[in-house]
């Protein structure tokens, strides 16, 4: 499409296959070793030629190029090409959370969303929350509250907890457990979630 | 998820156009009922047409009403001043609806547009004539506590899930399109269908017709409107039964009032009969009774579904009353 960007060099299919390791079934073995990325690309037909894209990424205020196809979603895009894997990929359905980054300063579910719908977009992942080494307020809660065991969602608490705050949800316990309530804790550690997002929310405002 | 063709739309008439056009395309806006319907392999598109560099994100309030683009996202609508101050009902179907991270990317187009949530749909391994038509329907016979008691057909009984979409139905809202024959008004009261035997087809939509906006009109009912939504769950869960009301009170006199219903039916469901039973009468207890009963009149509930009969009923009484000043 014209008003799309277009890659500068020519790829086939195959070149990108490899070049990206993304396991095709059928014609071509997977190239070893098997990457994470594969279990989620589902077989394309026969004679499907993937269309590819070259776009540019601003993550954590840096500007990355990548070559996607258009089923890429933002996380996957930041896990397996970018090497940010702090952003989680737990249900891929938009149901846990764990994947929650802020784009453009407002929280957003990354595999609900395509890559190549993100392109001119500031994207804070939680690698660009702390300050050289000093951590952002709401990951200093998060440890000192204990808000986590297995921590598989704790990148996306904390993420979404950065934008409640921000948005002004933090009034009371209730009200902090309705506005998170799109991250899901598989080791219930919501009482702890809650007191440190309570805490980070009365520090930022400090 | 199987490869597909992208673009990024310049316009509404290019999106349209590029829709139009390109076999077995879609548009993309919010993404987040379409891209799972694709990953899980329910629907399939060759190719998406990206619409949110559109300039369809606008709320305005005017003399006649509210007019929200198809692209405003769910979160800037229910946050939008207008909307809390003198349409209630549809900030607090808005605010009942999916999680904070989806409200900031699904839109309102998008969100009259999501499918149902009826398990049957959404598994490719089970019967279903809305997903392969003719395939039968695995609802039927199976596990349908969240299906509909009104409406539906030996086809399908699943219901639609959006919270907004009954808000809308209760304020006599129209969906603005923008289609290859040009623009097109349609009353939401018609804009879903009932399932019959094509429960494929959910809408008046045609093919390659863009959401452009929704128009809500001004009306005395709208400012003293509610929303109750009761689900399994205290937050991020689809309704098991909800009630929209609005209300044009004088005392306990009802000058008018709306009321549309979600979880019960096959499409946002309004009942003029309802309404009827209440409209220039004083509020009672009795009255609203009465309603209920009139409302469910038609019901065909399933094996796991004949709660909702009575839930909806005592739904109905609790925000009406409410509303009134009766409870």
């Amino acid at each position: 499409m014209p008003e799309s960007p277009r890659p500068a060099t020519t790829h086939t299919r195959r070149t990108v296959l490899k070049s990206t390791a993304v396991a095709a079934a059928g014609a071509t073995p997977a190239p070893a070793p098997a990457p994470a990325v594969a279990a989620a690309a589902a077989p394309t037909t026969a004679g499907d030629v993937a269309e590819v894209m070259e776009i540019t990424l601003s993550v954590n205020g840096r500007k990355h190029a990548v070559t996607v196809e258009p089923r890429v979603t933002l996380l996957d895009a930041l896990r397996e090409r970018l090497a940010l894997t702090g952003t989680k990929k737990g249900c891929d359905r938009g149901e846990c959370g764990a994947c929650t980054v802020l784009v453009d300063g407002e929280r957003i579910k990354s595999c609900l969303t395509l890559a190549v719908m993100r392109q001119g977009s500031a994207i804070t992942t939680v690698e660009g929350l702390a300050d050289g080494d000093r951590l952002h307020p709401v990951q200093e809660a998060f440890i000192r509250r204990d808000a986590f065991q297995c921590g598989g969602c704790t990148s996306g608490q904390i993420m979404s907890a950065v934008a409640c705050i921000r948005e002004g949800h933090t009034g009371s316990d209730e009200e902090i457990r309705q506005w998170m309530s799109g991250n899901i804790c598989r080791c219930a550690c919501y009482q702890n979630i809650v007191a440190a997002v309570a805490d980070a929310a009365r520090e930022v405002r400090r | 998820m199987r490869s597909f063709g992208y673009a990024s739309a310049r316009d509404s008439a290019d999106a349209v156009r590029l829709a139009d056009r390109t076999p077995g395309a879609a548009f993309i806006a919010g993404g987040t009922d379409l891209l799972n319907l694709m990953k899980d392999g329910v629907q399939h598109h060759r190719h998406l047409v990206d619409v949110n560099k559109l300039d369809l994100a606008r709320v305005t309030e005017s003399a006649s009403g509210l007019r929200i683009g198809g692209l405003a996202r769910m979160r800037q609508v229910a946050e939008h001043h207008a909307v809390r101050a003198r349409f209630p009902v549809l900030a607090e179907a808005l605010l009942a609806s999916a999680s904070p991270q989806v409200r900031n990317m699904a839109t309102i187009g998008g969100n009259l547009l999501q499918r149902t949530r009826c398990g049957y749909f959404r598994d490719i391994g089970s019967a279903c004539n809305k997903r392969v038509p003719g395939s039968g329907c695995s609802a039927l016979q199976g596990w349908n506590r969240g299906h509909a008691v009104l409406g539906g057909s030996e086809s399908c009984i699943a219901t639609h899930p959006s919270d907004l979409a009954v808000a809308l139905t209760a304020l006599d809202a129209s969906v603005h399109v923008l289609g290859p024959g040009g623009t097109r008004r349609i009353p939401v009261g018609e804009f879903y269908r009932l399932p019959g035997d094509t429960p494929q087809i959910e809408t008046s939509l045609r093919p390659a017709e863009l959401i452009t906006a929704v128009e809500v009109p001004r009306h005395p009912t709208a400012t003293r409107s509610r929303y109750l939504k009761l689900r399994d769950r205290a937050t991020f869960e689809f309704a098991v039964v909800s009630v929209a009301a609005a209300l044009d009170l004088r005392g306990h006199f009802v000058r008018d009032i709306r009321l549309a219903f979600g979880g019960i039916g096959t499409k946002p469901w309004r009942s003029a009969e309802a309404e009827a039973e209440l409209r220039g009468k004083n509020l009672t207890v009795e009255r609203v009774e009465q309603a209920g009963r009139v409302l469910v009149r038609g019901a065909v509930p399933r094996q796991d579904n004949e709660f909702k009969v009575e839930l909806v009923q005592r739904a109905l009484a609790e925000l009406v009353l409410g509303l009134g000043g009766l409870r």
